[in-house]
């Protein structure tokens, strides 16, 4: 007892400081975890949350039966997945070719250009694209048009819309990407270069025996973290870049909830695709947060 | 030592390379800015590449012009400020008790995975939507920045940051006889300055672009951010809000030489600060993601 009075006369300090933020984070983030009944209620405003109907798994069993869930879903692990696969190859990729560079300020100069676009919001960033991508008006269709191909409306195409999303993603961020394998790869000792030159290694064996496994552990790292993201397609992206006419190719998740939440006024619906879509992600997020505290020993704090 | 043929031939093409990929990221925004100050029927013809055709600042006449982009520039500014000054302030304080070991602080795990958690998993949208409006913020400018205001990763970067900082600091500030909040506002908070300007301008660059719950927590569109302001007449082409029956109004904003200024004119303040802050983020990130 005497050892407890003890510690919070010493810690009570510590305690308030921590108020403010646990004040805000019980408000706006735990006070809507209690909102999750929704997805088991027919919810009704007028009645609110503890007084609408249950409807127990209706809204699940509504959800199995909705005849594009099945797309929707593919769509996200689709695009998400090219996303996590290009956005690990291009900033790798880039970082490796940046590091050749010799003279410093040509190399910080080139960074500063490319971080430029992940500073950027989509809405600014789909407002160029619909432009540059434009079929009547656009710059890569006149561009095309000059080698005689027929303008392509990439963004009103199932065909394309998928491919278009994972590319302008890439362009958004593989720079910003690059800062962290940069960081590593400044990491590896020199005298292990040193070593292999005298060994006669060029410098396109250095890369492949040197450069890379010494990035491997960063790169395993970003990949385990990443798989949490198999269900996050980007939703700023594509609801700012897709179109009815491209729904059956680019209608993911979060845009879905999004339609049938807050455009349709379906609460009980969505909330309960929105808690699906949650667990599975608390799952993967939380399997790829112990795996990489098992591969890479990382630790979140 | 000289450099084989090979060797000069790679660096060559290296440098080529990277330096098109590099004009890549910027080229889209010079196209926009040249077609904002080319006349609108340049513009439509098409002719505008990366430098203006029959210059003319008419289109930023026409955005400063009207009121309802000054309004949503007004609104953004505000959302800066307060968010940026409040969600620092939490940063701040939250990183400090949290960076302590559990011998220090015996129940410091149990808060940071009160925090963790909400990284992990979150209610969904509608019924975050229902809590922000219970709340009765619905239509305010707290709506935009009281909810986010615990950035969880931000203070995660900052609590590694001050893990980092020698402990000697803290011990010799204590034989001095400074509690923890003189400690932290003394010792701590000066010497993160590299974490604290990269958190800060993680968070005004994220009060800047937001404009999804300007969306969905404004039901009147004079409370719009310039995002969300942006996002209606640009993406969605969803004029109705103007009010105005003035029909040239409406074709002046959404003409395709306006639109290029307005993008302009948000993505400016951020094409101003990123380059300079630079040095900073990338050090912050770096030591933020390192633990020893």
């Amino acid at each position: 007892m005497v050892q407890l009075t003890r510690r919070m006369r010493r810690e009570w300090p510590l305690h308030i400081m921590l108020i403010p933020g646990l004040a805000f984070i019980i408000i706006f983030s735990y006070v809507p975890m209690v909102g999750i009944l929704m997805a088991f209620e027919k919810y009704i405003p007028t009645k609110g949350l503890f007084g609408s109907p249950m409807v127990g798994w209706k809204n699940f069993k509504f959800l199995m039966d909705y005849p594009d869930i099945s797309r929707i879903v593919f769509n996200t692990l689709y695009i998400a997945t090219m996303k996590i696969i290009a956005g690990l190859i291009v900033p790798i990729t880039v970082a490796i070719l940046l590091n050749e560079l010799r003279k410093e300020w040509v190399k910080r100069t080139f960074q500063t250009m490319v971080y430029l676009p992940h500073f950027l919001s989509w809405v600014l960033l789909s407002g160029i694209v619909i432009d540059v991508l434009s079929p009547s008006t656009g710059i890569l269709n006149e561009i095309l048009g000059l080698v005689g191909i027929k303008p392509v409306f990439f963004l009103g195409d199932n065909q394309w819309f998928p491919y278009i999303m994972v590319i302008t993603d890439v362009w958004k961020e593989f720079g910003f990407g690059t800062i962290i394998y940069l960081a590593a790869l400044t990491n590896i000792n020199p005298s292990l270069y040193e070593a292999s030159e005298i060994d006669g290694a060029g410098r396109w064996k250095q890369t492949l025996h040197i450069t890379l496994p010494g990035m491997m552990p960063i790169i395993v790292l970003m990949l385990t973290l990443n798989i949490g993201n198999v269900l996050n397609a980007g939703f700023d992206q594509i609801f700012n870049l897709y179109s009815p006419q491209v729904y059956e190719s680019g209608d993911v998740i979060d845009t879905f909830v999004y339609r049938m939440g807050i455009e349709q006024a379906q609460y009980g619906f969505a909330t309960a695709v929105g808690l699906l879509k949650s667990i599975v992600s608390f799952i993967l997020i939380s399997a790829s947060y112990v795996l990489a505290y098992r591969v890479a020993n990382y630790r979140i704090f | 030592m000289k450099k084989s043929l090979g060797r000069r031939l790679f660096l060559g093409c290296n440098f080529v390379f990277l330096a098109l990929l590099s004009c890549l990221c910027l080229m889209p925004i010079i196209h926009i800015l040249a077609i904002s100050f080319s006349s609108g029927t340049a513009a439509s013809a098409g002719k505008v590449v990366l430098w203006p055709v029959e210059f003319t600042p008419a289109a930023y006449q026409n955005v400063f012009g009207k009121p309802e982009y000054l309004r949503a520039f007004w609104v953004t500014i505000q959302r800066v400020v307060l968010g940026t000054a409040i969600s620092m302030f939490l940063t701040i304080l939250t990183a400090y008790p949290l960076s302590k070991e559990s011998s220090q602080f015996g129940m410091r795990t149990f808060y940071a995975w009160i925090f963790v958690f909400t990284i992990l998993f979150n209610g969904g949208l509608i019924p975050w939507y229902m809590t922000v409006k219970a709340v009765g913020l619905i239509d305010t400018i707290w709506a935009l920045v009281l909810p986010g205001a615990v950035q969880v990763f931000n203070i995660i970067l900052l609590l590694n940051f001050y893990r980092n900082l020698p402990k000697e600091l803290e011990e010799s500030s204590k034989i001095d006889g400074a509690g923890h909040f003189t400690t932290l506002w003394r010792i701590y908070a000066p010497l993160s300055l590299p974490a604290l300007v990269t958190t800060g301008l993680f968070t005004i660059v994220w009060h800047w672009n937001s404009w999804f719950d300007g969306m969905i927590l404004m039901n009147h569109p004079d409370g719009y951010p310039l995002q969300t302001f942006l996002q209606s007449i640009i993406i969605k082409m969803d004029l109705r809000f103007l009010k105005s029956q003035d029909i040239e109004l409406m074709q002046k904003l959404s003409d395709r030489t306006s639109k290029a200024a307005q993008i302009f004119v948000a993505a400016f303040p951020i094409l101003v600060i990123y380059p300079v802050l630079q040095r900073f983020f990338i050090k912050g990130i770096v030591m933020g993601s390192v633990k020893e």
